[in-house]
């Protein structure tokens, strides 16, 4: 199976009439077996709507879609059966205790009580929990009930999991655990499906991106083809007393697209920064130019959203 | 999946969730005695037509059982709700299992409580001079089962529809609080005028009233009987269907 997520023309509009609202207006997604794929946009765009209808919760209004191999609209059990959902917040009642609400879940993936007993005791050890398992949830951290979240996610092994912002709310250290068990969950061959307010989160667990903005797919790529679509990487040069010998040079290269000069420095924009880098270097030393500073900048993923969606996306969260 | 395993799963766990809540199973069971208790002696003051205070009782008690049903299993709502805001029934909707059975569970949880409600009911009101048979009894509780069914249905539906609290509680004491009036739980409504009378009639928990009473007096062939029992498996079996659709439909 080349793609574990695939659809056309995807859309969801609530209210009829002349009060009906288009959620998502058509999306077309490819999501390749095996990645992290990150699903971003503004608050409304319709990033929400697109995951519930691809988890069978809500049925789209136009369009089709196959999830791990089914039929979203004719088989919704068969692909509950092969996705794994963490929705946005908490979801273990707060007075079962977490072994108590995994082994439930495995019980409704069609376990057997001995399967789902040991499955529950091999869950908790995976995420860390087995010391807490037996204490009711109400009385774990924040980033103790969202790794349960994660643990009734993959308690039946799902090959598709979709995560609904996934560290919203957690702090600095349980997000940083969080990040290493999804980078786990690919490793073992998961697909992770996940929405994200933080670019540095995008960045650094997605393997691919897609941003939404008003019910429509804006971009897609990985994080740095995006990066390089919006700006390309930008070198600075500092030789203070022959900037203008260095400005020579650099704007006869055939691999710099812009270059701009601000008092001692020159900033060459690039396609590739790793390789224009060590070009540089090479050429300003054979022209004998000894730079005091050179500094490589790659455009963010913020100023990618900024460009698709006009908004920034710390504003929209 | 089968059905009545999903079902029997979701009881657990909700009993279990129940039951792991000391608070409420003290009020639960305290309620039927302290209604007995507190509300029982003044059925002596009202029994001056000839009625020993035992008959009174027999009057008194299979009315103050399906108010323990209506009013039990109509508030049976915002334990979901609060389910619903701790996302555990979205969570169960993604999975394969029955939604029929998030419901079912739930609301057989409900009516176990219920009957255990109206047997220590009964119980303590034999002291007070209850004379009910033993067949009486076991009928009434086959319609305050059907009745808790149609109750916690209804209420489990209206909670997925209103989602929020704010909107349940003052829908619920306008249905139930006439409801229960015009049922003829308190006093029978052979004590009131003609227009009322009427009114209640219109009320299909007027009739199950009936019956139950007939059934503690022992009169099986009452033609309360049959009618009362019957509507209350059709209303039942309307609520069940309403409550799965609730649950299947549920857009969040």
């Amino acid at each position: 199976m080349a793609h574990i997520i695939e659809t056309r023309g995807l859309a969801r509009s609530f209210g009829t009439g002349t009060k009906a609202v288009e959620a998502v207006r058509g999306v077309d997604l490819a999501v390749a077996d095996g990645q992290v794929f990150g699903f971003l946009g503004p608050n409304g765009a319709g990033k929400t709507t697109t995951l519930r209808m691809l988890v069978t919760l809500l049925p789209p209004t136009a369009g089709e879609a196959r999830v791990v191999g089914h039929d979203l609209r004719t088989e919704p059990i068969e692909v509950r059966r092969r996705i794994g959902y963490v929705a946005q917040g908490f979801s273990s009642a707060s007075g079962m205790t977490g072994r108590g609400e995994l082994e439930m879940q495995g019980r409704l993936y069609g376990m057997d009580a001995r399967t789902a007993r040991d499955r529950a005791r091999e869950v908790l050890e995976q995420l860390d929990l087995a010391d807490a398992a037996d204490r009711p949830a109400r009385t774990w951290s924040g980033g103790m009930r969202r790794r349960l979240d994660v643990a009734m996610g993959i308690v039946h092994r799902p090959a598709l999991l979709f995560l609904d912002e996934p560290t919203t709310g957690l702090d600095p250290q349980a997000r940083a655990g969080l990040w290493q068990e999804i980078t786990a969950l690919r490793g073992s061959g998961t697909t992770v499906f996940l929405t994200t307010h933080y670019l540095d989160e995008a960045d650094a667990l997605c393997d691919r991106l897609a941003i939404i903005d008003h019910g429509r797919i804006v971009a897609e790529g990985t994080p740095d083809e995006l990066k390089q679509r919006i700006a390309g990487d930008v070198v600075t040069i500092g030789v203070p007393d022959r900037t203008d010998a260095v400005l020579a040079l650099v704007v006869r290269q055939p691999f710099v697209r812009e270059v701009t000069r601000d008092e001692h420095l020159v900033r060459a924009y690039v396609d590739k920064g790793e390789s224009a880098l060590p070009a540089l270097l090479r050429l300003l030393d054979g022209e004998g130019l000894a730079p005091d500073t050179l500094s490589l900048a790659r455009p963010s993923l913020d100023d990618v959203f900024l460009r698709q969606t006009g908004r920034s996306l710390r504003d929209a969260a | 999946m089968s059905l009545l395993r999903d079902t029997w799963l979701q009881f657990r766990r909700a009993m279990w969730l129940t039951l792991h809540n000391p608070v409420w199973v003290v009020v639960g069971l305290t309620q039927p005695i302290l209604y007995l208790v507190l509300f029982g002696p003044l059925l002596n003051s009202v029994s001056g037509d000839g009625l020993t205070p035992g008959q009174a009782f027999d009057i008194y008690v299979p009315g103050l059982m399906v108010q323990l049903a209506v009013f039990g299993a109509a508030f049976v709502g915002f334990g979901l709700i609060d389910e619903m805001r701790e996302g555990v029934i979205e969570r169960m909707r993604v999975t394969p299992s029955s939604r029929l059975a998030l419901l079912l569970g739930r609301a057989g949880r409900d009516v176990l409580i219920l009957v255990a409600q109206a047997s220590l009911l009964a119980l303590v009101a034999i002291p007070f001079g209850l004379s009910v048979s033993l067949e009486g009894l076991v009928v009434v509780m086959a319609l305050l089962v059907l009745m808790g069914l149609l109750m916690a249905s209804i209420s489990y539906a209206l909670a997925l529809k209103l989602r929020n609290e704010d909107a349940f509680a003052p829908l619920l004491m306008t249905v139930t609080l006439p409801l229960l009036l015009l049922s003829g739980v308190l006093l029978p409504l052979t004590l009131a005028p003609d227009w009322l009378q009427t009114i209640a009639s219109i009320n299909p928990l007027s009739h199950a009233v009936d019956a139950a009473r007939a059934l503690f007096n022992g009169r099986f062939g009452d033609p309360s009987v049959v009618p009362g029992v019957v509507l209350m498996a059709v209303l039942a079996l309307g609520g069940v269907l309403i409550g799965r659709r609730a649950f299947e439909r549920m857009v969040a």
